[in-house]
């Protein structure tokens, strides 16, 4: 296959399955340990609490608990590309807040059409995105004081808007059905069918282009099991949402329509992150500016690019969130921001910027989704929960500080 | 002899009242390996710095292939085939070496990254130079040794096809063992015809790997000798000042 000279330089796609784990271990050892510990901890979780309560397991809860993990997912997400670069948006949550504020104004008071009130919000922030990445950028402002001034600021925004105390219930079924109601059963057999269908096409096309530059390519049963994995966990997902979990006569089945629009989202935002220059140019920013500066990548537009992404996504968690409680309060968007930062450093991405994949933010949301849902369950007063989150984001960060020491990437400046 | 690579005449560059280079003439040749040295605060950083085009000089003639040319910008320059591999490195610890080899200039195929040849590229420039200590093109520079790094930021340049690659202190925080591993890159590197400058303090490292060598001292060219026909003791009489030549050319 290849037709580059023997050499000892090799690419880490050579050799055996046994070769591949064994460079696997390497790395873990390394300290590049990604998403592993959160899988762990995820896992055991999930021991934990279906031991504890009986209710934990049953296809009603593993339901909810993805329903509780979308919004999550969906901020940790917008944090990870200003993460990446180091920086942090603490105004995340309160920007989507204003997002739907706005959505409020519009829909609402003025009476514009919903989509149109949703896209302006989302407009909004892009536009809050793009006034913090010009002062993070080009003036200079550590994004963490941009971003505190504009939590406090933004909060003063809502009450202005929305009035104190005011709460607007959202009355657009299209709005509501994304947090509350379900696919038809086939439409979670379909939505699996394309995910296998495009994890395997793009199994094949990365293969297919590596071998006409030719260079190695790993073992074809190492990216088959990795797509029968996602085959697998994927349909026992569908499967145990497609039997009717209601408890009630009238009958609830079916994967609940976020799950798909936030599929959709890691998947665009992982493709952007992995197979585009821009996703590149952004690690390479978030590991070492001057050098990305002097390999002529325009570091402050990549900055202001990440921080519109960031705030644009995070009026997207806006939207779920208001579709979830059916509502949206003056008051929206204070707290879930810290749980956004703690889902994405929980699931494996770096503080220290340049290290972090959308799918860690996932699994971190997933954690603290369920540590909330788990504690809820066994009757635990809400403090315990403050509690073990926070102690779960410290072991996260400590492990994520340990293993930077350990691959040396503390040391160097 | 033929035509210099890069020959300076005149250069001058001013920081204010401040005068870094009074008019230094300075020649390098393709395929050979030529020493700038000189006490801190000669001119070096200010000479290398012109050669990049990140500060251009204020006057003076600057020859490239023989053909006089305007460096203005980094742009420029490396358009030329100039590349400087500076004493940090500047390389990404977080990204693998075939990312920080393209990085900047990223080859795509129907509008995504294509990492095969990209690999196979990086690969082969590293083969050029018969690197032998990198275990994988795909490791993470975080894992790389010092001696490591400096090849991969070398091996860069190879990459772009530099036809004068200038290196600043390559050698000044590696081991000895490493340090011989990257002198015998550079000499590699001049064997393949292309032209380089070796910034260094080490007299010991410049005058093994050097054709020529030519010393600053506070802004002027004071010498420029034959490695051959020179020795350590008055290269060191010329860097303190303590030696002049007669007049340079």
């Amino acid at each position: 296959m290849s037709s580059l000279t023997p050499t000892e330089i090799g690419s880490g796609h050579e050799g055996t399955i046994r070769d591949q784990i064994t460079a696997y271990g390497q790395r873990l050892k390394n300290g590049e340990m990604g998403a592993l510990p959160a899988v762990i901890a995820l896992l055991a979780l999930v021991v934990l609490f279906a031991s504890l309560s009986p209710y934990f397991l049953t296809t009603l809860n593993f339901a909810n608990l993805f329903v509780q993990a979308a919004q999550l997912t969906v901020l940790a997400s917008a944090l990870v590309f200003v993460l990446l670069l180091a920086e942090i948006d603490l105004s995340a949550g309160v920007t989507a807040g204003v997002g739907m504020a706005l959505f409020v104004v519009l829909n609402q008071m003025m009476g514009i059409n919903w989509i149109v009130a949703i896209i302006a919000a989302l407009a909004l922030g892009s536009l809050v995105g793009w006034v913090i990445g010009i002062f993070v950028a080009k003036i200079g402002v550590p994004s963490f004081v941009v971003t505190l001034g504009l939590f406090l600021g933004f909060q003063g925004l809502m009450l202005v808007m929305l009035g104190d105390g005011g709460l607007f219930r959202l009355d657009i079924p299209e709005l509501k059905a994304i947090m509350n109601s379900n696919m038809p059963v086939a439409g979670g057999w379909i939505m699996l069918a394309v995910m296998v269908g495009v994890s395997l096409a793009l199994g094949f096309y990365d293969r297919a282009r590596r071998a006409k530059s030719g260079v190695a390519n790993r073992p074809i049963a190492l990216m088959l099991s990795r797509v029968a994995l996602i085959a697998i966990l994927g349909g026992i997902a569908v499967g145990a949402m497609s039997v009717n979990r209601s408890v009630s006569v009238v009958p609830i089945e079916g994967v609940p329509i976020v799950i798909p629009i936030v599929i959709g989202i890691l998947f665009v935002g992982t493709f952007v992150l992995d197979r585009t220059t821009f996703g590149r140019h952004l690690y390479a920013v978030g590991g070492n500016p001057e050098a990305a500066r002097r390999a002529g990548i325009k570091v402050a537009k990549i900055r202001i690019t990440a921080f519109i992404i960031c705030s644009t996504l995070a009026v997207v968690s806006g939207v779920l969130a208001a579709s979830r409680i059916g509502a949206i309060e003056s008051t929206a968007g204070r707290s879930i921001v810290l749980s956004g930062v703690a889902a994405a450093v929980v699931g494996g991405v770096s503080l220290f910027g340049g290290r972090g994949r959308l799918i860690h933010a996932a699994i971190g949301a997933l954690v603290i989704a369920i540590i909330d849902n788990g504690l809820g369950l066994i009757g635990l007063p809400a403090g315990v929960n403050f509690l073990v989150t926070g102690a779960v984001l410290i072991a996260a960060a400590t492990i994520d500080a340990l293993s930077r020491k350990r691959s040396g990437g503390g040391v160097r400046v | 002899m033929d035509v210099p690579l890069i020959e300076l005449s005149g250069v001058k560059k001013s920081f204010g009242p401040v005068d870094v280079l009074k008019g230094i003439d300075f020649k390098a040749y393709a395929g050979k390996v030529t020493a700038l040295v000189g006490d801190n605060g000669a001119g070096k950083s200010t000479l290398i710095k012109g050669l990049s085009g990140v500060q251009p000089y204020d006057e003076g003639i600057v020859k490239f292939e023989g053909e006089e040319v305007h460096l203005h910008s980094p742009r420029q320059s490396g358009a030329l085939g100039i590349e400087v591999v500076y004493q940090d490195l500047a390389l990404c610890d977080n990204l693998d070496i075939v990312q920080n080899m393209f990085l900047g200039r990223e080859e795509l195929s129907q509008g995504t990254l294509d990492e095969g040849s990209m690999e196979f590229q990086a690969t082969k420039a590293l083969q050029s130079l018969s690197v032998r200590t990198v275990k994988s093109v795909r490791q993470k520079v975080s894992s790389l040794s010092g001696g490591q790094r400096q090849t991969v930021a070398i091996a860069r340049s190879v990459l772009r096809n530099a036809k004068l690659v200038i290196l600043d202190e390559p050698t000044a925080a590696l081991g000895v063992a490493q340090t011989e591993q990257v002198l015998n890159l550079v000499r590699r590197l001049a064997d393949n015809g292309i032209g380089v400058i070796i910034i260094s303090h080490n007299l010991a490292d410049v005058f093994q790997v050097c054709d020529s060598i030519n010393v600053l001292y506070l802004g002027r060219m004071v010498a420029s000798l034959k490695t051959s026909e020179t020795t350590q003791s008055d290269v060191v009489g010329y860097i303190t000042g303590t030696k002049t030549m007669e007049e340079v050319a």
